[in-house]
């Protein structure tokens, strides 16, 4: 499919595909988790995964950053196959993800680490950081820059020394997201990132997602449960219901999807 | 009026920055804290800045006396905007950054600004939702470009774009004469009041305003350059800009500006500003979370805590005043200091404090002497907008938590038969904007200004206290005076009081309405085990009414002491079972009690506390956050109160 992208409602220019899954399969013992999915993922829009409680949406998710391999199927990344791969590989090709449960160093502070985020850009070795003589040195200042940046922009500066155990919990998902941030990636992978957030939190996290793509130019795939959230910040959606694709399409078409209005919304029963 | 230019003194801000340049050309003016690290900024690049930005407005025609709206939280690159917005024969317009939409609309609707510089998004937003009202508005000027991206840049440019454009320019003469015609009457700035009653309205201020009373202030408490503020407060307020503008730019001190809002406690502990202000609440605030954090640490850190805060209370505020202190008080100070009062002086930030000041509302003494006893040299001020802040002050070595001081340099005061204090001085504002009604019924032919606040000057010292509003003062029954607020500040400052309302006026004695503090007592409560199911249970617990009636008699005892006062006691009260609050119309936004609205809504519980009823049987309406309405209904019990015996008017 060689094409050019299309525009957006509000006026953003969408890129080409970036990221093709084709034919996904995926299977844990006799238990089908993905049944021959395909969607793309088109540079610079904000893509949003729906479904219901054991859809196999974080599945999917876990796929794209290789942290399953499929059984059956291809995913595609800028325009090649992408052979089986390691999380930490997938990482370096500019893919980065949060996680349904926080998955923070509770320990450590909040800049040390979103600074873990950068881990992927560091060149020097062990012995070298641990001198941290001359380059290794000129390394963690040109990181902390980038972080710095990150952390103005997520607005934490209040809680740059603050280990992150003490935060609560709409604080820990931001920091989480800082972390993937300053990866720098191309793809960002959110999974559930409004979970169990307040309509405060809930505004404030959109806010950020939209800032971040249109800041930033990231890609955005997403995996959420707020309907009216994904309807306001997704360019297009794909909905799944027992690990398949029952709808794909802008928000106003899955809306009006009558499978989906089914599965995913309920039906009446009378 | 009758003082005339200065004696070759610089007579405008511009002017001053480029005394400042030429003085003190290398030395840090403003600093901020962006992505983790200080920046800084001498007073020779904040110059060259201010001048890009005053040539970019002239590139967008700006022209002489055009108002120059500014809105957004304490940055330099703000306050270089009303600089600039001097240099280019314009007058800054600062405007509360957390102010609605409509008010932001109504200020720049009334001076009819031509341009807004505003710090982000939120306030483009803010302009772009009410822009169609506003036929005079032009260009937006922002600074944080952060998600404006998509925005229609036609009427809407960034700060650095304004400057680089000004960069390129040739306006230089332009911008040159224009500074050459400020003089000492030139409007400096126009400051809008928050006006607790009607529209808000444009104070005029002018260059000798401004500096004349900075310079007066500068010299009471030998600011200097080397000095260090934290801008933290909202740049509308007219204590900001003569903080962070006017005396900075007359003594030569450095502004330094918060990362965030949420950061100004951090920021506060790494600048350790040396001249600082804020409101009583903070102070509270900051007292609190000691207390607090003190209560959860080990037996042996509280033992050495209270023993040596008890040192510090004796003797500290004897250092601050210069009076004498014994050989020995002076070693268990230094050892105080060393174990306790040092560490937490530097945990608040306030180490290198020098002269501190509060003011805006009562500081409950202990705060006061709280912070009396870490050794800061905290005073109070009495100011307004109208009189470019100062009216009184406290000197140094002369702080009392009941007083405002005694007046500032160059400013007269007179108290009129009603008790309502009059000042004039060479800070009295030129006039309300637009407004020659409002102007005229402030100030007089004279120059005197009423400040409606009614006061005495105490006549041992020589300074002022503040008793209330002047339309809150009234008479009792056999003409002795009335001042509700100040019985119920006195009763405020119990944490377990949480707000107080006192009745009297053309009474024969004086009665109050009680509300707790639920966190306050709630907590006396668990740590009691006293079993409570509601707000309305545990107000009436006689433990609580009898703690209540504990702390109205010490109130009493303290308002006897003042022979003016003296009638103001509270001979009888009661505790209400609801909290007052503005959702029912009670209070203010503000957390201000509406005391008309009160007095009707709970006119039988008034009666009843006149006519000597125990209990009283009541229902009100509540409306609930929802605004869904409710009815409660509750038995009172009403308390006499111990009164003490008035003081001799004749001590004297």
């Amino acid at each position: 499919m060689l094409d050019e992208g299309y525009v957006t409602a509000d006026g953003r220019q969408i890129g080409g595909v970036m990221m093709d899954m084709r034919g996904i399969t995926l299977r844990f013992g006799g238990v089908e988790a993905i049944k021959n999915i395909s969607f793309d993922i088109r540079e610079g829009e904000i893509r949003a995964i729906i479904g219901p409680n054991g859809a196999g949406k974080s599945s999917m998710l876990n796929v794209i950053s290789g942290f399953y391999n499929p059984q059956e199927g291809e995913v595609w990344f800028h325009g090649k196959r992408r052979p089986p791969m390691k999380p930490f590989q997938v990482a370096r090709q500019g893919i980065a993800r949060t996680f349904q449960n926080i998955a923070l160093f509770e320990g450590m502070t909040v800049l040390d680490n979103v600074m873990t985020g950068r881990l992927t850009q560091m060149k020097s070795g062990m012995l070298a950081q641990a001198i941290w003589k001359g380059k290794a040195e000129r390394e963690e200042t040109a990181n902390r820059e980038i972080v710095e940046k990150i952390i103005d922009f997520l607005e934490i500066q209040a809680i740059r020394k603050t280990p992150v155990g003490r935060l609560p919990y709409g604080l820990k998902k931001r920091v989480e997201l800082a972390r993937a941030l300053a990866a720098e990636p191309k793809l960002l992978l959110l999974d559930e990132p409004m979970a169990g957030m307040n309509v405060e939190e809930k505004e404030d996290m959109s806010r950020f997602i939209l800032d971040v793509n249109d800041e930033f130019g990231t890609t955005i795939a997403l995996i959420e449960h707020d309907m009216g959230v994904v309807m306001d910040l997704s360019d297009r959606v794909v909905v799944m219901d027992y690990g398949r694709k029952i709808g794909d399409g802008t928000p106003d078409e899955v809306r009006n999807n009558q499978e989906v209005i089914d599965a995913y919304l309920g039906v009446a029963h009378d | 009026m009758a003082t005339g230019q200065p004696q070759a003194g610089p007579v405008s801000i511009p002017a001053l920055l480029a005394r400042n340049v030429a003085q003190h050309g290398a030395k840090a003016a403003y600093r901020e804290k962006e992505f983790g690290i200080w920046q800084s900024w001498s007073w020779a690049e904040a110059a060259q800045e201010i001048d890009a930005l005053a040539l970019g407005l002239l590139t967008l025609g700006a022209d002489v006396g055009d108002h120059i709206a500014i809105v957004g939280r304490n940055r330099p690159a703000l306050y270089w905007a009303m600089v600039a917005a001097q240099k280019a024969g314009c007058v800054p317009v600062p405007l509360y950054q957390d102010a609605a939409a409509e008010e932001v609309a109504y200020a720049l609707d009334h001076c009819g600004a031509r341009f807004a510089i505003v710090g982000d998004q939120e306030q483009v937003d803010k302009i772009d939702e009410v822009r169609d009202q506003l036929t005079e508005l032009e260009h937006v000027i922002y600074l944080d470009g952060r998600g404006l991206r998509k925005y229609d840049h036609a009427a809407m440019t960034s700060y650095a774009d304004v400057q680089a454009a000004g960069r390129a320019s040739d306006m230089a003469s332009t911008m040159a004469e224009r500074i050459a015609v400020l003089d000492y009457d030139s409007t400096c700035v126009m400051l809008y009041t928050s006006g607790t009653t009607g529209r808000p309205k444009g104070v005029v201020l002018s260059n000798r305003n401004v500096i004349e009373t900075s310079r007066n202030s500068s010299d009471f408490d030998h600011l200097k350059a080397g000095d260090e503020v934290l801008a933290y407060l909202p740049m509308a307020w007219v204590g900001d800009f003569i903080f962070s503008i006017g005396q900075a730019m007359w003594a030569g001190f450095c502004v330094n500006c918060p990362e965030s809002p949420d950061t100004m406690q951090s920021d506060l502990r790494e600048i350790g500003p040396t001249y600082y202000f804020a409101p009583p609440r903070v102070f509270e605030t900051q007292l609190t979370n000691v207390m607090i954090r003190m209560e959860d640490a080990g037996r042996f850190k509280k033992w050495l805590f209270h023993k040596y805060m008890a040192v510090g209370r004796r003797v500290g505020p004897r250092l601050l005043d210069g009076k004498d202190v014994s050989f020995s008080d002076r070693l268990q100070y230094r050892l105080a200091d060393w174990l306790v009062i040092g560490p937490l002086k530097n945990t608040l930030g306030l180490s290198r404090v020098r002269v501190g000041y509060t003011a805006g509302e009562a500081i409950g003494p202990e705060i006061f002497d709280f912070y009396r006893a870490l050794g800061i040299n905290l005073k109070q001020l009495y100011g307004q907008t109208e009189a470019t802040v100062f009216i009184t002050q406290q000197p140094d070595g002369e702080v009392r938590s009941d007083t405002v001081g005694v007046p500032s340099p160059g400013v007269e005061l007179r108290i009129a038969e009603n008790g309502e204090v009059f000042y004039r001085s060479p800070g009295v504002f030129v006039e309300y904007y637009k407004n020659a009604d409002s102007t005229a019924s402030t100030k007089d032919a004279e120059g005197w200004v009423a400040t409606g606040d009614a006061g005495f000057i105490e006549e041992s010292s020589g300074h002022l206290r503040i008793i209330d509003r002047a339309k809150d003062v009234g008479k009792m029954a056999d003409g002795a005076l009335f001042a509700p607020k100040y019985v119920e500040n006195k009763l405020k400052f119990y944490p377990n009081i949480l707000e107080a309302v006192v009745f009297g006026a053309d009474r024969d004695r004086c009665t109050a309405f009680i509300n707790i503090d639920l966190t306050a007592v709630g907590n006396w409560a668990e740590r009691n085990n006293i079993a409570y199911s509601s707000y309305q249970e545990l107000s009436q617990h006689p433990q609580v009414l009898d703690t209540i009636a504990g702390h109205v008699a010490e109130v009493n005892a303290s308002v006897a002491a003042d022979p003016m006062l003296a009638g103001c006691q509270v001979h009888r009260f009661l505790v209400l079972h609801k909290e007052l609050d503005a959702d029912d119309g009670e209070m203010t936004r503000t957390r201000k009690v509406r005391r008309r609205i009160v007095e009707e809504k709970f006119s039988d519980l008034i009666a009843a506390l006149y006519d000597g009823k125990s209990e009283i049987y009541t229902e009100t309406e509540v409306t609930y956050e929802d605004g869904r309405k409710g009815k409660i209904t509750a038995t009172l019990d009403i308390r006499d109160a111990v009164v003490a015996p008035a003081a001799q008017v004749a001590a004297e």
